[in-house]
């Protein structure tokens, strides 16, 4: 794998999106480091999944700009921001149901290693691709998967195999929408563990309804309401603010 | 990897030797008429394996298929209208106008998805056809007459000679087939087949997908122009009706009909179709009441097609 620079920031600037009526972003500004895991909380709604879908680069802002290691990334696509190291998984399971799990990663794999104008050689033969694949499966508990059709995964596999892509284009940062959807408990932790091994060598922004996993991982804590940030910092800070528990938290975690 | 053989594999092995021996058996079973309907079923073959390209591996269903079979087919009828018969001239004419074509239709096409898509691709491919039927000079909707063969200018290749017509297009089928399939299984193809069921997803590990779905457009278009061009040559003869929708249609049943996203899918529908309906046609003139119920029937019930029957269940089959 190529070595990343390291202290890769991501930051949003005043991002504004508007949908007919309803405000996703409003003056969104907020500054993800590299090492850490930024954790985005909020009721649905908030915009969370618009904030990912902005600096992933499937939406453009209104207005704001994104920056990533010091570039203004606002106005490059979506493959282009994969390129250059940010990566970012679904929300809603989003893995190639009809390829096998060794396939889903092999494209990744392929992405990193330049233009697939290849027309010959055939790619799952390819030991520099399968190669890294299967480390990569390895990594996260689908070893022994890799055969298996994506689609005939048990939901948990699945999200798994969500990370797994997302890893594969050796990102520096990644982008994870709420990656312990549906899952059980036992998978859960697992997951959790493995983000947090991930934490000294990513950036990671972490979008999750599960607060036990964002108390758990999270270093810093943005709190979104109606498109609004309206507190950022540790989460012992996020515990502790009033606005945050009227709006939000409620009486849970007093 | 997955080498399982299925009946679909024996299939489409016999399917091939069939066509290999067709000239032989049909001279040793005194029937001439099969070499020319075996000849046809193959171009016809051609067409539908580059539709299978991009529909059946790239999810871009193209409702103006044909149009490149008339290019094919006119470039070798206009040349040769002007006794241009060198097939080095019209053969790079048919590819290469064929390409243009394909490329810019892609890039208006590519733009709009789903049923937009379709109906894009049909009226782009009705523009070529009308212009081809007001094309006076060159024969309007009576088409146009070859008197020549594409001439290969060496004795080797001689289109005249009917046997080697015929083989000539079956290794054309023959190397169609092998394409397509390199091309599936390479990394062109994994991004191919990636962004037919999830484009959003592939743009997301990094791959701009638009130019590889060009490109696979480009590639298509070629190949059934090839297609095109040999049906020109076997016929001695163009007509606006090679670009008809009706032959769109009829190219998107073929694939269904053998199996999309199969290897000879393509081929074992151009088989089943052409001559189901030549047989039907024997039997009663209103044969297309039995043919429609039949398509819908394998459309509903068999959902991969004549290869889906057989048990091919991967692309790779």
């Amino acid at each position: 794998m190529t070595e990343r620079p390291r202290e890769l920031h991501l930051e949003a600037r005043g991002l504004n999106k508007r949908f007919g009526g309803l405000q996703a972003a409003a003056d969104l500004s907020m500054r993800a480091r590299h090492g850490e895991v930024h954790a985005v909380i909020g009721p649905n709604g908030a915009g969370k999944t618009t904030l990912v879908h902005m600096l992933s680069g499937f939406l453009r802002p209104d207005s704001g700009s994104i920056v990533f290691g010091g570039d203004d990334i606002t106005s490059l696509p979506a493959p282009g921001r994969v390129q250059r190291g940010l990566a970012r998984s679904f929300q809603i399971t989003s893995v190639f149901r009809d390829f096998t799990v060794l396939e889903n990663v092999v494209l990744p794999v392929q992405a990193r290693q330049g233009h697939s104008f290849r027309f010959w050689r055939s790619a799952m033969r390819d030991p520099s691709l399968t190669g890294p694949a299967r480390v990569l499966l390895e990594e996260v508990g689908l070893g022994d998967r890799a055969a298996t059709l994506a689609g005939h995964l048990a939901h948990g596999e699945q999200r798994q195999l969500e990370i797994a892509v997302a890893l594969a284009t050796n990102p520096s940062f990644l982008l994870l929408d709420e990656p312990m959807a549906g899952m059980g408990p036992e998978e859960n932790r697992a997951l959790i563990d493995f983000l947090g091994g991930l934490k000294e060598t990513h950036g990671m922004l972490l979008i999750e309804h599960d607060l036990d996993a964002v108390f758990a991982l999270a270093d810093r804590i943005t709190v979104l309401v109606y498109g609004r940030a309206i507190a950022s910092g540790r989460p012992d800070e996020i515990r502790q603010n009033s606005q945050v528990r009227t709006a939000y938290l409620g009486e849970a975690l007093v | 990897m997955k080498s399982q053989l299925t009946p679909a594999h024996a299939v489409s092995a016999l399917l091939i030797a069939l066509c290999a021996a067709v000239p032989y058996l049909a001279s040793a079973l005194d029937e001439p008429f099969y070499v020319i309907v075996f000849a046809r079923i193959m171009i016809w073959a051609i067409a539908a394996i580059s539709l299978n390209l991009i529909m059946g591996f790239g999810g871009m269903i193209s409702f103006g298929h044909a149009v490149y079979l008339g290019i094919g087919g006119y470039a070798v009828g206009i040349l040769a209208f002007h006794d241009i018969t060198s097939a080095w001239i019209q053969l790079p004419a048919a590819i290469g106008l064929c390409a243009l074509v394909a490329l810019v239709f892609g890039v208006i096409c590519l733009r709009t998805r789903g049923i937009y898509f379709i109906m894009i691709t049909l009226a782009l491919a009705q523009m070529v056809f009308f212009l081809s039927v007001s094309a006076e000079r060159y024969g309007s909707d009576d088409g146009l007459n070859i008197l020549w063969r594409s001439d290969f200018g060496s004795g080797i290749v001689d289109l005249e000679d009917g046997a080697v017509m015929y083989y000539t297009i079956f290794a054309v089928l023959m190397g169609c087939l092998f394409l397509q399939w390199r091309m599936v299984v390479s990394r062109f193809g994994m991004v191919l087949r990636a962004s037919q069921s999830n484009e959003t997803r592939v743009q997301a590990v990094g791959i701009p997908t638009y130019r590889y779905r060009l490109a696979a457009f480009v590639i298509a278009g070629v190949m059934c122009g090839l297609a095109g061009f040999l049906q020109a040559n076997l016929e001695r003869f163009v007509s606006p009706d090679m670009m008809n929708w009706h032959r769109s249609g009829e190219l998107i049943l073929m694939t269904v009909l053998g199996g999309t996203a199969t290897l000879f899918g393509p081929l074992v529908g151009a088989v089943v179709f052409l001559l189901l309906s030549e047989m039907l046609s024997t039997i009663t003139i209103h044969w297309h009441l039995l043919f429609g119920p039949f398509l819908i029937l394998v459309v509903l019930f068999a959902r991969g097609g004549v290869m889906g029957l057989l048990g091919s269940r991967t692309t790779r089959d």
